[in-house]
């Protein structure tokens, strides 16, 4: 019941949401604020989650590929198709819903109980549209970007850990990284990329914005966001696999 | 003019307004007095629409906001300003950039003319050389300040204060109270002030609504408020050991 209701409430909050701008030059320049906010600045991290993705990817691929009769480029492709189907997508979203998912709880549901929500209602600006609605387009646009860096640095990551161990040259993990590249993959997990996007910002954009309380509600909303976009990304994973794999 | 007629509202089971009616005069300070709990902040917030009222009109010189479509309220709203209890600055904006705020959303002015009006507005409330500072940076009363000048920018006719001056010392309380008033006359705006604080009421208590648990039991200005008969206004009043003394000086004087 209380899912339901809560459920019901996500979606009244989603039509409020995209319902007409007061004055379209302020949304844009919050949009572009967002993407530097939770995009831009969200370069780094993955950068680093994404090169020791592919390292240990690459050495638990190496470590079963004991027959010696099997090409050690497939390392390489075992790497790639990791990383391009679910690493860099799906675990890569798992992680952003720790980090961008929370930073937008927090930030908008101490908005909410600092009266700040009610002092843009007050002045007559829609503020489910006004903060939620830049910061949707923004985790949107940009994790399909966090999604290439992410398997470009994963790749990377395994052609530095692989020859390290000695378990693949550069040259045949490079072979493999090429050998039998299907785009399709690419597409499927940029598709995955947009879906999860937008779980992420618009689910704890609502935990933070239906926040009563105080700043101890607040972290209790972060962190029933974070667990909710979580699931619901698993759940979208396997919904949108089915359908588009 | 503000007027509220008969005004209920309950959350859950719970009733929190019981049949409130009062109007509001323009160009007065008008007061909410009560203990914290009584339903001030729950009933200034029904006035402006924040909370939907269970039953009950509200008519801001005669229109009534009550009836009115979301899209007609955002445009009353226009109209308004409002002073939250924490002052409720944007924390990612600037003080400049807060009181800017409602003109970059609402007006058509130029950079140049919404400068002037910011800058007008921050004078007006006795700030100076704060315009870059964030509002973590600044003081409780300055805060106060610039969410007054906030909720001025777009020359109200309807101001509403929550507890101005909670958290504030005495001597700046008297300088928000003293700068609402003076704004409220200057400019003729209908200013509604939640307040528990008795020198509040006896600054500048216009026209006083005494609510309790809820219900609204006296209704009066501050000339009137030492003297009244009312049992619960009573003990609102004179928990203050300080006006209990007034009291008892008075009727000595007058024997
Ligand atoms: N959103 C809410 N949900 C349920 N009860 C509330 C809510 N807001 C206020 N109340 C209750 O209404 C009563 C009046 O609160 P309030 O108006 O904040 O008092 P105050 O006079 O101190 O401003 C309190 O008992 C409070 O618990
Ligand atoms: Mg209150």
């Amino acid at each position: 019941m209380n899912i339901l209701n809560q459920t019901g409430k996500y979606f009244a909050l989603l039509l409020k949401v995209f319902s007409k701008p007061e004055k379209h030059s302020l949304y844009v320049r919050q949009t572009f604020n967002e993407i530097d906010n939770l995009g831009v600045k969200s370069f780094g991290i993955v950068a680093v989650i994404s090169i020791f993705m592919g390292g240990i990817t690459t050495l638990q691929v190496a470590y079963n590929l004991t027959n010696p009769l099997l090409p050690t480029y497939l390392i390489g492709l075992g790497n790639r198709d990791t990383l391009i189907l679910e690493f860099s997508s799906t675990i890569l979203a798992l992680i952003m819903a720790g980090k961008i998912g929370s930073n937008i709880t927090s930030e908008i549901g101490s908005m909410k109980v600092t009266e700040q929500i009610d002092s843009l209602e007050i002045m007559g600006v829609n503020s489910a549209s006004y903060l939620i609605l830049p910061k949707i387009i923004a985790v949107v646009m940009m994790f399909p970007l966090l999604y290439i860096f992410s398997v470009f640095f994963g790749l990377i990551g395994g052609m530095i850990v692989g020859p390290a161990v000695g378990a693949v040259t550069v040259t045949d993990y490079l072979n493999g990284v090429q050998y039998l590249f299907n785009p399709y993959y690419v597409t499927y997990s940029l598709i995955k990329c947009l879906v999860f996007g937008f779980l992420i910002a618009s689910i704890s954009a609502f935990f933070g914005y239906t926040v009563e309380g105080g700043a101890f509600d607040v972290g209790s909303a972060s962190t029933r966001a974070v667990v909710n976009t979580n699931i619901m990304i698993l759940i979208w994973d396997l919904i949108l696999t089915q359908l588009l794999l | 003019m503000i007027e509220i007629r008969n005004i209920y509202k309950s959350f859950e089971q719970k009733a929190v307004l019981k049949n409130i009616s009062k109007v509001f005069n323009k160009g007065e300070t008008n007061l909410i007095i009560g203990r914290s709990g009584s339903g001030k902040t729950v009933l200034l917030k029904a006035i402006v629409g924040l909370h939907e009222v269970d039953k009950g009109q509200i008519l801001y010189d005669g229109r009534d906001f009550t009836s009115m479509s979301q899209k007609l309220r955002k445009k009353l709203r226009q109209e308004m300003g409002m002073v939250f209890q924490g002052g409720a600055l944007f924390d990612s904006l600037t003080v400049e950039e807060n009181v800017r705020f409602p003109l970059d959303m609402f007006s058509e002015l130029t950079t140049a003319e919404k400068q002037k009006q910011v800058d007008f507005c921050l004078e007006r409330v006795n700030i100076s050389n704060a315009n870059q500072l964030y509002p973590s940076e600044i003081s409780g009363g300055m805060q106060k300040r610039v969410a007054i000048a906030r909720a001025i920018v777009l020359n109200p006719k309807y101001l509403f204060c929550d507890e101005p001056n909670s958290g504030l010392d005495p001597e700046t309380s008297m300088v928000i109270d003293e700068l609402i008033h003076s704004i409220t006359v200057d400019l003729q705006i209908t200013t509604i002030i939640n307040t528990h604080d008795m020198n509040s009421v006896m600054e500048i208590g216009d026209n006083i609504l005494f609510i309790s648990e809820g219900e609204m039991c006296w209704e009066g200005n501050r000339k009137e408020i030492l003297h009244a008969e009312n049992q619960k206004l009573q003990e609102f009043v004179f928990a203050n050991k300080q006006y209990q003394r007034i009291r008892d000086d008075k009727i000595e004087e007058n024997k």
